[in-house]
């Protein structure tokens, strides 16, 4: 990963590598060179390990010369950031205002019904990771979803359905 | 002979199927031996006709929508053939909903390849950063004074005097923000243009450096955001690659270059100051002003932060000239203001026309009403800060005044239409409960207030002692109004107090005086 891709890349990957803190450290030590660096690496961390470590608070405040408090403030402020790994899979499904006009709650209690957890939770054998997003910008094409970083519009339970079932274990 | 054929890659095209359009055309049209050239655009902004498929012929761009992956075979045979197909739309430029509109910023969007800085610039693109090189700051900064042009973000500040502030302004390094936190939901305009005509912001971007004398960027764009991620980094290394940004802005002697960075699901980050911090790689909470950014912004230095649409305005007002821009508009709404309509509504997309229209008149008219055919009850205007108009209010001119007289306002210009089914009281709430899920807690009203107000309307809901409640509150509302430090505890009120004003029977109560809320 160069640094560009790096300091821009969303973490929207759910899965990643075992943590390696000499992996880690080649991340940080290529973009802490960087104004303000703490986001772009804490995303490039998550894009590698699929979330952040607790291992990775210490690396990051040490190499930036911050405390621990402040890095474990960072990532504990940002919806993003994920302290543990997610499900094999993740879908984020619309929970605001032009979503909600056209059924977005309904689909919400269908996906939990269908996978027997709650928003926010993921499932008992790994697969799937629920979670809401606030606005994906298809606020004309609602209501929507991101399933491991792809979009889709247009949705009903129907296709909600089908598109759960056709997650991979 | 090579077709010509036109195919949005636009976030919400891709949502519905567009890629899946564009793999059945490359196989079929092999298939049937007719040579293809398929060029991927960005969107018109007609999203109920996504995923939309122009087909260039003698006479301009014809439309065909929407097209889903199974109509390609028989649109081929048509492309062939007649052209009759039965969702051939005209003429794209015909097309009523697009005729309409006054496409100053937008004028590209949908019409160009947006990775081409060369189909950027064969179409108008670079025009206005060449007339900021030959007329220098100081009349650039005038010209985006004369031009009325309004923060884009919903604030609606005169973005010509925030310039001069930061052009007059002393230290070694100024920068230029880009806010592309665009967080607000039936909102996606900015997500549009990024995606449709990138260079447009770089340009803008430019400019602004120019006439400032700031010599870095940044463009802060939401995570969930990933194809407008891509293009502007794509965009970025082009425009460098080309000499537009580097050490000498298109050979002149200004330097200007810029960066993408990416949020990481804050809210807040659309707050100017919160969007600093998250920048400078601290929590995104709210600085207290003054200072302004303006004197003291990223990083302590003098630094224009503006919405992405002010600075995609910016090309066109230095290139047309500010009268051009000023001569549309409304009252001290100047120029145009891309109205984006969405949520349940059967003419769904971006309309981007002069200010003025009216609510009714871009519900009922150009959104054609509701998608699921029953009636419009309510339609939430500027984003989850923004009123909740019910259809006494369509008259209500489309303008920053005209809204905020009646309590509401314009945001970033996001129209999210509801019809009968929906429960206002719940609206009321999902306000307040997003507010308690995104407040930074800086402050207290915020912080604290949005979480009582759940309860209290939890506690409305579930008909407990009614009357008290209401005015519980009206009067919370009126302390997070006043006493909060930043728009999402001061307007958070809007869609609560809008809710049980006009649709006080969602509450469970006859009427109520909001005299209280004012």
């Amino acid at each position: 990963m160069d640094v560009v891709d790096a300091r821009t890349a969303a973490s929207h990957r759910s899965q990643g590598e075992r943590w390696d803190e000499a992996r880690a450290l080649e991340i940080i030590t290529e973009i802490k060179a960087l104004d303000g660096a703490t986001l772009p690496i804490l995303h490039a961390l998550q894009e590698a390990f699929g979330y952040v470590p607790e291992e990775a608070v210490a690396l990051v405040a040490a190499q930036l010369n911050l405390s621990r408090a402040d890095v474990y403030g960072v990532i504990s402020f940002y919806h993003d950031f994920r302290r543990h790994p997610a499900g094999r899979h993740v879908v984020k499904l619309c929970g605001a205002e032009a979503c909600q006009s056209m059924g977005g709650a309904e689909l919400a209690s269908c996906a939990e019904r269908k996978l027997g957890i709650r928003m926010g939770e993921t499932t008992a054998d790994g697969r799937v990771t629920l979670e809401p997003v606030y606005c994906l910008g298809l606020c004309a094409v609602a209501p929507s979803a991101m399933v491991d970083g792809k979009l889709v519009g247009r949705l009903d339970e129907t296709s909600v359905e089908t598109l759960l079932a056709g997650l991979e274990a | 002979m090579t077709v010509q054929i036109f195919l949005s890659r636009d976030a919400a095209s891709v949502a519905v199927g567009a890629d899946d359009v564009a793999a059945v055309l490359a196989r079929e049209a092999e298939r049937r031996g007719i040579a293809i050239e398929l060029i991927r655009t960005g969107s018109r902004g007609l999203c109920w006709l996504e995923p939309l498929v122009e087909v260039a012929t003698p006479a301009g761009r014809v439309a065909y929508g929407p097209v889903s992956a199974a109509d390609v075979a028989s649109l081929l045979d048509s492309i062939a053939g007649s052209g009759d197909h039965p969702l051939r739309q005209g003429l794209t430029a015909e097309i009523p909903w697009l005729k309409r509109q006054t496409r100053f910023t937008f004028a590209r969007c949908g019409v160009i390849d947006p990775r081409s800085i060369d189909d950027y610039r064969s179409h108008g693109g670079l025009v206005g950063l060449e007339a900021a090189l030959s007329i220098g700051p100081e009349a650039v900064l005038d010209r985006v004074v004369q031009s009325g042009l309004r923060g884009r973000g919903g604030a609606g500040f005169p973005t010509g005097i925030k310039w001069k502030t930061v052009a007059q302004a002393a230290g070694p390094q100024k920068y230029i923000v880009c806010n592309a936190d665009e967080g607000d939901s039936g909102t996606f305009a900015d997500r549009m243009l990024m995606e449709g005509d990138p260079f447009l912001l770089i340009e803008g971007m430019a400019i602004a450096g120019i006439a400032v004398g700031a010599t870095r960027g940044f463009i802060y764009i939401r995570s969930e955001y990933p194809h407008a991620i891509a293009a502007l980094n794509a965009a970025t290394a082009s425009a460098r690659r080309a000499g537009v940004l580097g050490q000498s802005v298109a050979g002149s002697k200004y330097a200007f270059d810029l960066e993408v960075r990416v949020g990481a699901g804050a809210y807040v980050c659309g707050e100017e100051t919160a969007l600093l911090e998250s920048l400078e790689g601290r929590r995104g909470q709210v600085r207290a002003k003054p200072p302004l950014p303006a004197h003291r912004g990223l990083f302590g230095a003098p630094t224009v932060i503006n919405n992405m649409l002010s600075l995609a305005a910016i090309p066109f007002i230095i290139a047309e000239g500010p009268k051009a821009y000023a001569d549309v508009g409304f009252g001290r709404s100047r120029g145009t203001m891309p109205i984006q309509i969405a949520g349940n509504v059967k003419h769904g997309g971006l309309f981007e026309a002069a200010f003025g229209l009216t609510l009714g008149e871009i519900v009922d008219d150009i959104g054609g009403g509701t998608l699921s055919g029953r009636p419009v009850r309510a339609v939430q205007v500027g984003g989850p800060l923004g009123a909740y108009f019910p259809r006494q209010l369509f008259d209500t001119p489309f303008d920053y005044e005209a809204f905020a007289a009646r309590d509401g306002l314009i945001g970033h210009g996001g129209v999210v239409v509801f019809d009968d089914r929906v429960d206002m009281a719940a609206q009321a709430r999902f306000a307040l409960e997003f507010c308690a899920i995104e407040s930074c807690g800086k402050c207290t009203p915020c912080r604290i207030g949005s979480t009582r107000g759940v309860e209290t309307v939890d506690r409305i809901r579930g008909r407990h002692d009614v009357t008290a409640n209401v005015a519980l509150l009206q009067d919370l509302c009126q302390t997070m109004k006043l006493g909060s430090l930043c728009a999402l505890g001061g307007f958070t009120p809007y869609p609560v107090m809008s809710a049980l004003k006009y649709f006080p029977e969602d509450f469970g109560v006859a009427a109520v005086h909001s005299d209280a809320a004012e």
